[in-house]
C-alpha cells in the first residue's frame, strides 16, 4: 500500500510537468490545446531520434529538444493558434484536433508504428532504486522526474512573480485588453506562453519515454491525464497542477494494484468525482443556510494565475 | 390592426423536401438494382451522415461541444450485442440497443450538462473512456479482443446486407426528419438562444437544462443508432475501435467542412468525407494526416464551412431552419 502511495506521488511529478503547459495555455491564452499530448509524444520521438540516429547522450538530447519544442510552440502560436482564437471556443478545439491528427499520423509515417522507449538508452537508471528506511524502495527515475517537476514549477513561479515577462503574462491573463493599453504586446505574451507550454510538453514526453513504451497514437491518452490533473488541481493554478498530478497519480497507482484496467479507471473516476463534488458544493451553496459556509469550489477559468496574484500583491 | 404573418416554408424549402422524398424512394428501392458493394458503401455513408448531423445538432445548434460522442456509438453496439446474447432478434436488438444508449445518456446528461465549455468537452471524452473500460470488463466482450455479432451470420449475406442498408436508410431519414422538425419547433429556437447566450435565454423563461437534455439525449440516440448500424455492417465489436475518439474526430471534420450551424452542411461534409476516404483511403496514415491538414485549413480560412460560405455569398438556403416574418400579414400570399 505504502509502495503504491509513493509511486503515485512520484508519478504526479510527471503529470505536473505535462499539465503545467496545458494549464498555462488555458489560463493565459484561454486556449484548450487538444494536441498537447501529441506534442509530448513528438518531443519523445525527437529525443529518440537524437539518441538513436544522431548518437547524442539522452540528457543532451533532452536539452536540445526542449528549445526546439519551444520554437515550435512559438511558431504555431504566431501562425495557427492566434488566428483561431478569434473564432470563439469551438475553432481552437477543431484546429488542435486537426493538428493532433496531423502529428499522430505524421509520426506514424515517419517513425513507424513500433512502440519505442528511451529506457534502454539511459543505462541502469530505468530500474535503479534507492533504499530508504523502513524497507521502502523508490525508483531513481521517478524521483528525478519529481525533482525536475518541482524545479520546473518553481522556476515558472519565479519567472511569473519577478520577471518582466512574468508580469506581462499575469497582466495578459487577467485582462488582455487592459494589458495592451498599458503597452504590453498581448500577442507576444501569448507566443511566449505557447513556447513554454510546448517545451514543457516535450520535456514531459521525454520523461514518459524513459519510463514507458510510447507509440505515435499515445498522445490523446496523455492529454486526458494532463487535463484531469489540471482540473483536479484547479484550472490556472500553477502548484495546483502538482497537487492534481499527485492526486491523479495516487489514484492510478492504487487502481493498478486492483487490475490492469484499474489504472485508468481509478484516475477517470477521481476526475469525474472531483467535478461532481464541485458541482454539488456550488449547488449546496446556492441553497443558502448552513450550506453557505461550505468551502467555495474553485472559480471558473477566469484568471490564469491566481496563486501568482497572491505573491504579486505582496510586492505591490 | 396589423399582425406579423409567419412563413415557415420557402419555395426552395418545399422543392428540397420533395427532392429528398424522391431520393429516399429511389434509395429505398436501390437494393433491387445495385451491386452489393454499392449497398455496403452507401450504408457506410448513411452512418457518416447520421453522425455528422447529430454532432451538428449538439454543437452547432445547442452549443454543446462534446469530444465524447463515441460513448454512445460504442454503448449502442454493446447493448445490441448483449440483447442478442439474451435471445433478442438481431435487427430488433440493434434498434433497442440504440434506445438503451439514449436512456444511458439521461443520467450522463444530468451530470455533464452542468459543466461548461472545455470541462464539458473533456469530461465527455473521459466518460467515453470509462464506458469503454467498464464494457471491457464484461466477459462477453473479452477485453481487448472484442467479439462479433455472430447471430447475423446466420442470415443470408445478401439479405443481411439489404436489411442493414434499409435500417441505416430508415434510421437516417427518421433522424433527419426529427432533427428538422425539432429545430423549427420551440425547442430548436430555445436551443439556439441558449447557445448564443445562456443567461439571457434563462432570463426569458427558457428551461435551459431541460432543452439541453432533450437535444443531448436525441443526439446520443442518433449516434448510438449509427453505432448499431455500423456494428451490423462490420459484425465485429472491438472496444478500442467502437469507443474510439476517431469517431468524434470524423464528426468534427464533416461538420467543419460542410458548415456548422446549417442543416445541409453536415450532410455535404459527410459526402465529402466519404468521397475522400474512397479516393485517398489507401494512402493510410498520410490520408489521415491529410484530413488533419484539411481540417486546420478550414478552421483558418473557411470557418463557416462550404455550405455556410455558399449561403453567405448567395443567400440561398435549401432548407430554412428559421422562420420568416412578413409584415403586415395581409400582404403574404398565404
Amino acid at each position: 500500500m505504502l509502495d503504491a502511495l509513493i509511486q503515485g506521488i512520484l508519478l504526479g511529478g510527471y503529470y505536473a510537468i505535462l499539465a503545467a503547459g496545458l494549464s498555462l495555455m488555458f489560463g493565459v491564452v484561454r486556449f484548450i490545446n487538444l494536441a498537447h499530448g501529441d506534442f509530448a509524444i513528438l518531443g519523445a520521438y525527437l529525443v529518440l531520434f537524437a539518441v538513436e540516429v544522431l548518437g547524442l547522450s539522452p540528457w543532451l538530447a533532452v536539452a536540445a529538444v526542449v528549445p526546439i519544442m519551444a520554437a515550435l510552440g512559438w511558431v504555431l502560436q504566431a501562425t495557427l493558434f492566434a488566428r483561431t482564437i478569434k473564432g470563439g471556443f469551438l475553432l481552437p478545439l477543431l484546429t488542435t484536433f486537426g493538428l493532433g491528427a496531423v502529428l499522430q499520423n505524421g509520426m506514424f509515417g515517419l517513425f513507424g508504428s513500433d512502440t519505442k522507449s528511451l529506457g534502454n538508452h539511459i543505462g541502469n537508471l530505468s530500474w535503479a532504486s534507492w533504499q530508504l528506511p523502513f524497507g521502502i524502495t523508490v525508483g531513481q527515475l521517478p524521483v528525478i522526474t519529481f525533482a525536475v517537476a518541482v524545479t520546473v514549477l518553481a522556476s515558472l513561479q519565479l519567472v511569473l512573480s519577478f520577471s518582466k515577462l512574468g508580469r506581462a503574462i499575469r497582466a495578459t491573463s487577467s485582462d488582455p485588453e487592459a494589458a495592451e493599453l498599458c503597452g504590453i504586446d498581448a500577442r507576444a505574451v501569448h507566443r511566449a506562453a505557447a513556447a513554454i507550454a510546448v517545451a514543457l510538453a516535450g520535456l514531459a514526453g521525454a520523461f514518459l519515454a524513459m519510463r514507458a513504451l510510447i507509440n505515435p497514437y499515445a498522445g490523446p491518452t496523455q492529454l486526458i491525464f494532463a487535463f484531469e490533473a489540471v482540473v483536479i488541481g484547479g484550472i490556472g493554478s500553477l502548484w495546483g497542477t502538482l497537487i492534481g498530478g499527485i492526486v491523479l497519480g495516487v489514484a492510478q497507482s492504487f487502481g493498478a494494484t486492483i487490475s490492469a484496467q484499474g489504472f485508468q479507471l481509478a484516475g477517470h473516476t477521481v476526475f469525474l468525482g472531483v467535478l461532481g463534488g464541485r458541482l454539488y458544493l456550488a449547488h449546496s451553496r446556492s441553497l443558502g443556510g448552513w450550506r453557505a459556509v461550505l468551502p467555495m469550489p474553485s472559480p471558473p477559468p477566469k484568471s490564469a494565475t491566481q496563486l501568482q496574484q497572491a505573491t504579486s500583491e505582496g510586492r505591490s | 390592426m396589423n399582425t406579423y404573418g409567419v412563413e415557415r416554408w420557402t419555395r426552395s424549402g418545399r422543392l428540397t423536401v420533395a427532392a429528398a422524398a424522391g431520393a429516399l424512394l429511389i434509395l429505398a428501392l436501390l437494393p433491387t438494382l445495385a451491386s452489393g458493394l454499392v449497398i455496403d458503401k452507401l450504408t457506410t455513408l448513411f452512418v457518416y451522415i447520421l453522425l455528422a448531423v447529430m454532432w451538428n445538432l449538439l454543437a452547432g445548434y445547442a452549443g454543446l461541444v462534446s469530444v465524447g460522442q463515441q460513448s454512445f456509438f460504442g454503448i449502442g453496439g454493446y447493448l445490441a450485442l448483449r440483447l442478442v446474447e439474451a435471445g433478442m432478434t438481431p435487427y430488433l436488438a440493434l434498434v433497442v440497443g440504440a434506445i438503451g444508449a439514449g436512456l444511458v445518456a439521461i443520467p450522463i446528461s444530468a451530470f455533464a450538462l452542468r459543466l461548461k465549455g472545455g470541462e464539458f468537452a473533456i469530461a465527455m471524452w473521459v466518460i467515453a473512456e470509462v464506458l469503454r473500460i467498464v464494457v471491457m470488463f464484461d466477459p462477453l466482450v473479452q477485453g481487448e479482443t472484442g467479439t462479433s455479432l455472430l447471430a447475423l451470420n446466420a442470415l443470408d449475406p445478401e439479405l443481411r446486407r439489404n436489411l442493414t442498408y434499409w435500417l441505416g436508410l430508415a434510421g437516417l431519414a427518421i433522424m433527419l426528419a426529427i432533427t428538422f422538425w425539432l429545430l423549427r419547433s420551440r425547442i430548436g429556437a430555445a436551443a439556439q438562444a441558449i447557445r448564443d447566450d445562456e443567461e439571457a435565454a434563462a432570463s426569458i423563461g427558457i428551461d435551459v437544462m431541460r432543452i439541453k437534455q432533450i437535444i443531448f439525449v436525441l443526439a446520443a440516440f442518433g449516434c448510438a443508432l449509427a453505432g448499431t448500424v455500423w456494428l451490423a455492417s462490420a459484425i465485429t465489436f472491438l472496444p478500442r475501435t467502437n469507443f474510439g475518439v476517431q469517431w468524434t474526430v470524423f464528426m468534427l471534420f464533416m461538420v467543419l467542412v460542410g458548415g456548422l450551424k446549417t442543416f445541409e452542411g453536415p450532410i455535404i461534409g459527410a459526402v465529402i468525407f466519404f468521397l475522400l476516404q474512397e479516393i485517398f483511403g489507401d494512402l493510410g496514415v498520410w490520408y489521415l494526416a491529410g484530413l488533419g491538414v484539411i481540417a486546420v485549413g478550414f478552421a483558418l480560412y473557411l470557418p463557416d464551412g462550404l455550405w455556410g460560405t455558399w449561403r453567405q455569398r448567395t443567400g440561398i438556403e435549401a432548407l430554412s431552419g428559421s422562420v420568416m416574418l412578413r409584415y403586415p400579414a395581409s400582404e403574404t400570399k398565404r
